[in-house]
């Protein structure tokens, strides 16, 4: 099947899950069985030629993550390899993996299989979010359903390779979806990110050599071996090969998920999604979820993929659009977002369990009229001091930044004008 | 490998791989910091740390944390860049958001390492508003306060508490900026090491329960180096003073023993001083002669020569068993051969066979040292990965939770058994047997799965070490442990553990046997009994202890406590304590450690050598120099003693510190010497403070005035401190002693110890805290020989005609034909009598 | 109250099926609240008994994750969203209109032990902002308005 919608082109609208049957029908486990014939290194190499960035947040790189994970004659000491699928999906804003898991669960286990062939996994465990129940039962069904057909489990279509997946919800932590974190979470513990390096395809988990991916990464991969990587490459619009499943939310007349090629325009994007809504006037969006700094109108037509983002100064992030008409107001959308980050920080380093509470507390201050200027100064070096990679432990804090840094930047006036009575979108009529 | 780099402009060539931040307080460049602790590691949690680094000369820095950058050649790192300080002042004003400011009821003020970094960041203004964050503290039990509101979650108390003693009763609670570091509930910590927490403990949420009862300011404490008499391990204290009260005990670092950690009897059983069982009374002493001596396992190196001195050598016994004398004695002989491991050591050795010995209650600090030797497998396997060792959290990771083999053959279950690859179960008179078979394995010859096992664990490793000790009071384990070191060869180490602090001086001395040596030697020619701090009846049968009295013409005992000794005794003498005493200490590797009073002698109480010269009718020496001289003239075997420490002309070194808030209050008024008879310290601020370890008062330095930066006075850190480790070995001078071979158990029931670590001799049961944590008695029997003797739980027994400490209970755990006694000394035959 | 025997059951199936007691912690606390709603101090220790860890090594986990209730909860929950979708989208007039239905906030039960109220962000329906996750089945509900919330309310148990 050829289609500029490979990712979600076979989902059927009411989002139930094909039966194995069905999904066969539709060519499923063919990209299984091609995958299985070649060896694990020109996997990767067609996986590398398609230029397959992830699609958790970082855009790194599938392949060359993948690289790392030593065949077992290569381990420093024996053990399996394991392939976790992260879908836990709490970033604000972002409801793609959702719908990859719930409506296609075949397709994520064919990614898996061929994703674990490539990186030696011995044992795939997808992690998604508690609150997805609907995802949960019905990839353990169509995991159930596959290992009955050989095409899952012990030496998976007669090819000697073998691969077990779990299904392990989370007990609901926005920083379990960090990679390491999440390893912590698999382990049974408080979930709490671990220092990289040792990598996680070094030291992972259990302290075995570990590739942590997201589901929306893995669901690409199927195609990829499908039907090349030239052919991958070609969907998209930029350098960075493959669709992307965009996501729309906020202030726009049909929220939504579109498909459409890497390197999409904002500006197409909102079209799509029925346009503005409120006032009709874009003000700015997050290009992809709440951890990713505002945008302006200067940057609709900026192609939507990892480099282009972040070359405008923001971050293509889960790529789901938080949009905001002129209406709306920014501080109160970033003191939300701050307050949600405070609360769901891990707690282990001092910026983000000290750094993010003060945040949102002058936030929402700001919000209530009641915020005075030497706050305002305590919030500028907040987002001054925090901002740099590096500053906190891992990612969370850093990426909480992305909207405060340029609500400051972008919006100081706004910002200011709260100082006199709170919000003045609130107050207005 | 050696790289260079740069720190502050200054070239410093240090080790490859190493973290920047070590580097940089070894090169007294003091880089705030709070998570990182030299013994915990790295773990980049606070962010304090921040420096500027470049990678090499010209390129551009980044902010990085010193704790988690490892150093590389060519680097250049500058803490003072100012963008680096601000970050840093800015940590320390999140910090400051919620902790509250309440240093002036703080016991930790003034010694406080947060304080400490606040004023270096120099953060004073405080700009957020809004209420703290609160918490409900948890009576954690009588050792440690809880004050959780101080808390900065620096992660250090559970990465000690839980990563390195092993405690699991004790963790983080919550997220976010709700996390809560406590129990589950109220109630004592289980770890005999909990009392690290007030030290380890940045700001004041663990404080020191007894300090705060007493509390003075830490600069208006005088502090005197001393040698913890819990055990024979011999680790380093800190007794602080003030007003001629004790207030605090802290750890004194020695690179080769307790490092930066005491076990809870060691830091609280010094209040038996100011306990309310203090021996106390004026006396008139008698002239004493013609007395049999009985010296004391618990008594310094110089009392117990004094005695000898007093009675004669031939006349000289140690105050315990023929067989626990016997045993000690053999014990230093076997040690003698071979070089024997510090605690230090013990640490990195990487297979370990514990014979017979519940160390976690016998020798804390050496259980402790054993769960470091542990991580050895983990931290090879994560250093085969290329993760640095000092990335703790990366290290447990990476380890993939493999554990050098830890052989336990005991008893009893063994508070290590968590971390034992083999836990193996023993009848006390079945250990030597299950030795042998590893021996047995060790040759070639044929021997059982387990034995086999453990013979392979320790032929094949690198740093092979065996444990045993006189916790059972038997020869076999320590005979057997013997015979497996040599068979191991030159790689392997023997540790042996003698029953107490003073065992092997007391050995030392050659006294001429034990109790039941003494009672023959009063049969032959009566006279006179002198009890040198010991009460006996803990240290022996009853019986035996008062047939011994009963042919003494007199019994004079010598004790800083009341006991049943002493209140048996005809005179009782009051005398100085051991924290009040100097005198020296010979631990387990036969290091000889000096230890100084904290405070002036109590005319009342003088040191116990003192009185026994006054026994003699001779003038007591005038200080321990003199008497020092005069045990070496006698021995010269023992000449190195005298090198425990500088003389009294080596003073004034000043015990109070600097900062008194008044010049004269190290002093007390009811006291008129400032100066010390038996040391160079003085309890003035006169003077010069001493370069040598082993009269170390203060580790602070200007700016740094917490426990947190006992770092500045180790060579590196870690490693031992600048000028050496103290003490000096003395085990050459033990005398060669036979092998030693265990009477057969015979058919009657045998009382075997149940020792603890919170209530090992009559000290801590002096001590107040130690007596508050200490568990309760234990009479126990395995279910089926309570049948067969027909006894139920709860049973009031009579056991050598003496109460038994407590009801009966069962334990399963119990080897059959034994009853568990808490309290004994060692195992031996007992007599039950049912319920009075 | 004893732990039931399935509990029980389910607990040792998941330390031999999970890579031991630790690793079992966090799938052993879903099955207690699964069964009872929420898990209480009292079934904390019991649990951890079973597993062999002590309840401050189970507490350290239970806490720590925000969907693990360490207080009762009503029969049904609602995970309202209160992020940036769902409040550019009218989410506090949802809160707002169930403080005025049901008298309940944030952290909330009602007295009759039908509702609780939780604030949570994101549940992954910003395509249906405002939203909120109800009930055991964690369905997703959105968008809400005064109606269907009304019918979310009669139809709960
Ligand atoms: C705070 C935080 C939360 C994250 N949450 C998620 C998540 O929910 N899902 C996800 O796939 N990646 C998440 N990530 C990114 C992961 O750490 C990791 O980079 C990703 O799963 C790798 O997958 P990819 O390479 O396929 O993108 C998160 C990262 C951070 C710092
Ligand atoms: S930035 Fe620090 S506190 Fe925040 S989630 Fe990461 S490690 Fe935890
Ligand atoms: S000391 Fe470096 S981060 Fe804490």
């Amino acid at each position: 099947m050829t289609t500029d919608l490979p990712l979600t082109g076979r989902a059927r609208p009411d989002r139930v899950p094909h039966s194995l049957p069905e999904w066969r029908a539709l060519g499923g486990y063919q990209a299984v069985e091609r995958a299985l014939a070649l060896t694990p290194l020109q996997v990767l190499d067609t996986v590398d030629a398609a230029a397959l960035n992830g699609r958790g947040g970082a855009g790194f790189p599938a392949a060359r993550k993948w690289r790392f994970m030593p065949a077992a004659a290569d381990a420093v000491s024996p053990g399996p390899n394991y392939l976790i699928v992260n879908g836990d999906e709490m970033e604000p804003g972002a409801f793609k993996d959702r719908f990859l898991l719930e409506a296609l669960p075949h397709q994520l286990i064919e990614g898996t299989i061929i994703a674990g062939f490539a990186t030696h996994a011995t044992e795939a465990i997808v992690l998604i979010r508690d609150d997805y129940r609907a995802a949960i039962a019905g990839l353990t069904r169509a995991i159930a359903e596959a290992e009955a057909a050989g095409l899952l489990g012990d030496n998976i279509l007669n090819t000697g390779y073998s691969l077990h997946i779990r299904v392990h919800p989370s007990a609901g932590r926005y920083i379990v979806g960090e990679e390491t974190a999440l390893i912590a979470a698999l382990e049974g513990g408080r979930a709490m990110p671990r220092k990289r390096p040792p990598f996680p395809a070094q030291s992972g988990l259990w302290g075995r050599p570990t590739t942590v991916n997201n589901v929306e990464t893995i669901s690409h991969v199927p195609h990829i071996l499908a039907h090349g990587a030239q052919w991958f490459r070609a969907l998209s619009r930029t350098e960075e090969g493959g669709t992307k499943l965009y996501g729309l939310s906020g202030r726009v007349n049909r929220p939504g998920l579109i498909e459409a090629p890497m390197g999409t325009t904002a500006r197409e994007l909102i079209d799509r999604a029925g346009g503005v809504s409120g006032n009709g006037r874009l003000l700015c969006f997050q290009p992809g979820g709440g951890a990713t700094g505002f945008l302006g109108p200067e940057a609709l037509d900026v192609p939507m993929d990892f480099g282009h983002v972040a070359k405008a100064g923001s971050m293509l992030g889960t790529g789901t659009l938080i949009v905001l008409d002129e209406t709306a107001c920014p501080v109160e959308v970033t003191a939300r977002h701050m307050a949600y980050y405070a609360r769901e920080s891990c707690g282990w380093c001092v910026p983000c369990r000290e750094g993010l509470p003060w945040a949102a507390r002058i936030l929402h201050a700001l919000e209530e009229g009641t915020a005075r200027r030497e706050d305002l100064q305590a919030l500028h070096d907040i987002a001054r001091e925090a901002s740099p990679r590096g500053r906190s432990f891992c990612d969370l804090m850093g990426g909480a930044m992305g909207p405060l840094a340029s609500l400051l930047s972008r919006f100081g006036d706004l910002v200011d004008d709260h100082l006199h009575g709170g919000c003045p979108r609130r107050r207005a009529p | 490998m050696t790289i260079k780099l740069k720190i502050d402009g200054r070239e410093v060539t240090v080790e490859d791989g190493r973290d920047l931040l070590s580097i940089a307080l070894e090169q007294g460049v003091d880089v705030p910091h709070f998570c990182w602790h030299a013994a915990l590691g790295s773990v980049g949690a606070c962010r304090m740390c921040a420096v500027k680094v470049a990678p090499g000369e010209g390129t551009p820095g980044k902010v990085e944390m010193a704790c988690m950058t490892p150093a590389s050649d060519g680097m250049v790192v500058d803490t003072t860049d100012a963008e680096a300080a601000r970050f840093r002042a800015q940590v320390i004003e999140w910090l400051m958001l919620n902790h509250p400011h309440d240093c002036a009821v703080c016991e930790e003020g003034g010694a406080c390492h947060l304080q400490d970094m606040v004023v270096a960041t120099g953060h004073h203004d405080r700009r957020a508003r809004g209420p703290k964050r609160t918490h409900r503290n948890q009576n954690l039990g009588p050792l440690l306060t809880h004050e959780m509101n101080r808390c900065i979650g620096c992660w250090r108390c559970l990465r000690f508490y839980r990563d390195h003693a092993g405690g699991r009763d004790f963790n983080a609670f919550g997220a976010h900026d709700r996390l809560y570091f406590g129990r589950a509930g109220d109630g004592p910590l289980d770890s005999p090491f909990a009392g690290n927490l007030a030290e380890v403990c940045p700001t004041g949420v663990f404080t020191d329960k007894a300090w705060s009862g007493v509390y003075a300011r830490p600069w208006d404490l005088s502090a005197t180096p001393a040698i913890c008499t819990g055990c024979s391990a011999g680790c380093n204290v800190t007794l602080n003073e003030r007003g001629g009260t004790l207030r605090r005990v802290l750890n004194r670092y020695h690179g080769a023993i307790n490092g930066f950690f005491l076990c809870d009897r060691g830091r609280w059983s010094p209040w038996s001083v100011d306990g309310p069982g203090r021996l106390t009374g004026a006396v008139t002493l008698p002239r004493v002669a013609g007395a049999v001596g009985l010296g004391s396992p618990r008594a310094s190196l110089e009392s117990n020569w004094a005695l000898r001195r007093l009675v004669g050598p031939g006349r000289f016994f140690a105050g315990v068993s023929d067989r626990e004398t016997a045993l000690t004695a053999r014990m230093a002989a076997l040690l003698k051969a071979s070089p024997v491991p510090s605690l230090t050591e013990m640490a990195a050795a990487d297979a370990i066979l514990v014979l017979g010995e519940d160390l976690t209650a016998t020798a804390p600090r050496a259980a402790l040292a054993l769960r470091q030797a542990v991580r050895g497998a983990e931290r090879d396997l994560a250093c085969k990965k290329g993760v640095a060792l000092w990335l703790d959290d990366a290290v447990r990771v990476a380890g993939e939770g493999r554990r050098s083999p830890l052989a336990l053959v005991t008893a009893l279950p063994d508070a290590l058994d968590d971390i034992a690859s083999f836990a193996i179960r023993r009848a006390p008179h079945d250990m030597a047997a299950f030795a042998a078979a590893i021996l047995a394995a060790l040759q070639g010859r044929p021997a059982d799965a387990e034995a086999s096992a453990i013979a392979q664990a320790l032929s094949t490793a690198r740093a092979p070490l065996i444990i045993a000790g006189a916790g059972l009071g038997l020869a076999g384990p320590v005979e057997a442990a013997a015979s497996l070191a040599t068979a191991l060869g030159p790689k392997a180490r023997l540790a042996l553990f003698p029953a107490e602090a003073g065992s092997f001086g007391l050995s030392l001395l050659a006294p001429a046997g034990g109790i039941e040596a003494a009672l023959a030697e009063l049969e032959r020619n009566p006279g006179p009994l002198v009890v040198l701090e010991n009460d006996l009846f803990r240290r022996a049968d009853p019986a035996l202890v008062e047939r011994l009295f009963a042919k003494a013409t007199q019994v004079i005992a010598l004790d800083h406590l009341a006991t049943e000794t002493t209140t048996a005794a005809a005179l009782a003498v009051p005398v100085a304590a051991p924290a009040e005493a100097a005198g020296t200490w010979v631990n387990h590797e036969g290091r000889a450690q000096r230890s100084f009073a904290f405070r002036p002698a109590d005319p009342q109480a003088p040191t116990a050598w003192r009185v026994l010269a006054a026994l003699a009718g001779e003038t007591p020496e005038p200080g321990l120099d003199a008497l020092l001289e005069a045990l070496v003239a006698d021995l010269p075997a023992l000449a190195a003693v005298r090198d425990g420490a500088p003389g009294v002309d080596h003073g004034p070194v000043p015990r109070a510190h600097p900062r008194q808030s008044a010049r004269t209050a190290g002093n007390h008024p009811d006291r008129a010497t400032r100066t010390d008879p038996d040391s160079p310290l003085s309890w003035t601020m006169e003077g010069d403070r001493a370069p040598e370890p082993a009269l170390a008062t203060w580790t602070d330095r200007p700016g740094l005035h917490s426990v947190s930066a006992e770092y500045a006075a180790q060579q590196w850190i870690g490693g031992p401190l600048k000028g050496g480790d103290p003490g000096v070995n003395v085990l050459h001078a033990a005398a060669d002693a036979p092998a030693l071979a265990d009477p057969p158990p015979g058919a009657g029931l045998l009382g075997l110890p149940l020792h603890s670590p919170f209530a090992a001799h009559e000290a801590d049961a002096a001590s107040p805290p130690l007596a508050a944590r200490a568990p309760a008695a234990r009479v126990t029997l395995h279910p089926a020989d309570a049948a067969r003797l027909g006894l139920t739980a709860g049973a009031l027994l009579v056991i050598d005609g003496r109460p038994a400490p407590a009801p009966l209970s069962l334990d399963p755990d119990l080897p059959a034909g034994h009853i568990g006694l808490s309290g004994l000394r060692a195992l031996r035959p007992v007599i039950l009598g049912g319920a009075p | 109250m004893t732990l039931p025997a399935d509990l029980e059951t389910r607990i040792r199936h998941l330390v031999a099926h999970e890579g031991g007691p630790r690793a079992a912690m966090l799938e052993t606390l879903r099955s207690v609240q699964a069964a009872e709603g929420w898990v209480s101090d009292e079934r904390l220790a019991q649990v951890a008994a079973v597993l062999g860890v002590t309840p401050a090594e189970l507490d350290g986990v239970a806490s720590f994750y925000s969907l693990i209730f360490r207080r009762p909860v009503g029969r049904t929950v609602i995970l309202l969203c209160d992020g940036a979708s769902c409040g550019l989208n009218g989410a506090d007039a949802i809160r707002d209109a169930i403080r005025d239905r049901l008298g309940i906030g944030y952290g909330q039960t009602t007295p009759d032990g039908r509702f609780t109220l939780i604030n949570s962000a994101c549940v992954g329906g910003c395509d249906r902002a405002p939203a909120a996750v109800v009930g055991p089945d964690r369905t997703l509900v959105g968008p809400l308005t005064p109606a269907l919330l009304e019918e979310l309310i009669g139809g709960a148990p």
